[in-house]
């Protein structure tokens, strides 16, 4: 058998592992536009911050295409897919054949259309080691820098740059921080620790024009930077497999055994849609976990293999200036809440089963209020009371207690 | 393979688990000196409500989720055993959203710490060796 991989991040990974758990002997390719070994996405703010380094910061050890026999082809595009011909086209002109081939390419920032960016000398991405590397050559004492858009690419870009330039001013165009997963309440603790910082962060406020290196923003104010970071969302690489015909609604569809509507085409990560069950509809899950998760369970079912069934839902763990947030699933029902001087939760439920949570400050433990989620544990046969004051085992009672710990089959 | 089981009716809610784990895993070698005046971290804790009390530890999931969430590749399962390299782990918190019974905890200095069976302990888990009742044991079942 030939596999084709496209991509060499989580999702590629993944399919390898995947790949490899069915059979052992076929021929792997991995094309990616990126050079490096495959590294930890998430991981370009730390770099920055000086928290790792290129050689921790790899996602798998050096070995690893030589331990699962890939060959690689980086620093080279797939520009068309032919799958009638079973063939790829890369920017080079190779035609690659396959059996089966993967699309794991992710997402690309969106930079909306703003009037004069094209005046701005330094502006940034901060999506890829390529980016933050740039960003760092561009960085200085005393620079004023900017950054559109306050959700996660944004903020952990804010974080990893702090004490490194003069000063960092966030603006959204949202009320609060980090709107698609925070509520308004908890974004203010999210605010209060920025702004501690002196991290300046301007809410509900876009820029109507560049200039240079001047922002004019729709409130009438001009604001001065010498740095301009955009990160106000991602798309999804849906194109290749659009252009050759298979089915995309903003990401690529896929069934359960990641195959899209084009034959011998499977797909997975950043660049499809998911299935969010806290809320029962397909969404693009752009995080890590899911990028792995799916990426494997393509592979398996590329080798010929039986895929574990997937449960997948949204779930964000993020550290920002010391304080730590976690959340996951939809914010719909009614709600459970606690408050104190450390820490705020929220958890959300209806039809008898948690539909999701945030906790800010304290997230000890937070994975048993995940599992609630992923499993639509009945609250009915649990203590919820005693779960929602606190996450441990002992709301599951005995009979779950017995098999998980005690390795009990009945 | 051999795991940690916990036999719930046995346990008194001693915690010596705890201390001992905290222990075995500090580095000294002498008890006191490791464990006096700090707050301990250790990798099994007991749960108690006052009516019912037991351990909990790792159960290195087959299919583990904190390593198929683990958004650096710190954390790996081999022979059965899921553990961490703590200088490759930045300390995101994935692995504590995503682990089902809370097995996975912050070290204080910045990476996540987890049971790790004792592998480098002498390879009996330490937890085992010092529950006095027998309600923690290191078998297969
Ligand atoms: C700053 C930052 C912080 C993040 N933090 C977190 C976090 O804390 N937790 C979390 O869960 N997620 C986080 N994410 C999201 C996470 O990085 C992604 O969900 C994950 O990387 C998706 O993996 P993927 O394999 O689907 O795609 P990607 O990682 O996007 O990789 C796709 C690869 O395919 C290549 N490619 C694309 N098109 C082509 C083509 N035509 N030909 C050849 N190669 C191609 C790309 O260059 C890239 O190398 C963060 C992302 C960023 C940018």
């Amino acid at each position: 058998m030939k596999y084709v991989i496209i991509g060499n991040s989580a999702a590629a990974v993944g399919a390898v592992e995947g790949l490899r758990s069915v059979d052992p002997e076929g021929a792997i390719t991995l094309v990616s536009n990126e050079t490096y070994h495959t590294y930890s996405r998430p991981l370009i703010s730390y770099l920055l911050q000086g928290r790792t380094d290129r050689q921790r910061m790899k996602y798998r050890p050096d070995d690893f295409y030589e331990t699962n026999g890939c060959r690689t082809l980086f620093g080279r595009t797939a520009v068309k897919l032919e799958p009638e011909k079973r063939s790829v086209l890369l920017d080079d002109g190779t035609a690659l054949t396959y059996d089966s081939l993967l699309v794991a390419a992710g997402s690309s920032p969106f930079v909306p259309p703003m009037a004069g960016l094209e005046s701005v000398e330094k502006h940034f991405s901060f999506m890829s080691l390529d980016d933050a590397n740039a960003l760092e050559q561009a960085l200085f004492p005393e620079a004023r820098v900017l950054i559109v858009g306050a959700g996660l690419i944004g903020l952990k870009c804010a974080e990893g740059i702090f004490g490194r330039v003069g000063k960092i001013t966030v603006l959204d165009l949202a009320a609060h921080v980090l709107p698609s997963i925070l509520d308004e309440a908890g974004a203010a603790l999210v605010q209060r620790a920025l702004e501690s910082k002196g991290v300046d962060f301007r809410p509900g406020v876009s820029v109507k024009r560049f200039s240079g290196g001047s922002a004019e923003l729709a409130d009438g104010q001009a604001l001065a930077f010498d740095i301009l970071v955009t990160a106000v969302g991602v798309r999804p690489n849906a194109a290749l497999v659009r252009d050759a015909g298979g089915e995309t609604d903003g990401g690529i569809l896929v069934d359960d055994k990641m195959r899209t509507t084009l034959c011998g085409v499977y797909a997975a990560g950043d660049c499809v849609l998911s299935h969010d069950l806290s809320c029962g509809s397909a969404r693009i899950l752009a995080i890590l976990p899911n990028a792995y998760s799916g990426g494997f369970a393509a592979g398996t079912a590329m080798a010929g293999g039986e895929p574990a069934p997937r449960r997948t839902l949204p779930m964000n763990a993020i550290g920002l200036f010391g304080l730590h947030i976690a959340t996951a699933g939809s914010y719909t029902g009614e709600v459970y809440q606690a408050q104190d001087a450390e820490s705020y939760k929220k958890l959300f439920y209806s039809g008898g089963v948690l539909r999701g949570y945030i906790l800010i400050g304290d997230v000890d433990r937070a994975g048993i209020y995940t599992a609630l989620i992923r499993e639509q544990t009945p609250l009915s046969q649990i203590d919820f009371p005693a779960v929602c004051r606190e996450p441990s085992l002992i709301a599951f009672g005995r009979a779950y207690r017995d098999e998980k710990l005690a390795g009990k089959k009945d | 393979m051999k795991r940690v089981y916990v036999n719930e009716e046995w346990c008194l809610g001693c915690r010596l688990c705890e201390y001992h784990c905290a222990f075995a895993n500090s580095g000294k070698t002498h008890m006191a000196s490791a464990l006096m005046n700090v707050k301990i971290r250790p990798n099994i804790r007991v749960e108690d409500d006052g009516k019912v009390c037991y351990a909990v530890s790792c159960r290195h999931c087959e299919e583990p989720l904190c390593v198929t969430s683990c958004i650096t590749g710190a954390l790996t399962r081999e022979n059965g055993v899921i553990t961490i390299d703590g200088a490759r782990c930045v300390g995101c918190f994935t692995c504590v959203l995503s682990c089902p019974y809370g097995c996975v905890r912050p070290t204080g200095q910045g990476a996540m710490q987890k049971c790790e069976l004792c592998l480098t302990n002498g390879g009996v888990p330490r937890c085992v060796i010092g529950c006095p009742n027998n309600a923690i044991v290191f078998e297969e079942r």
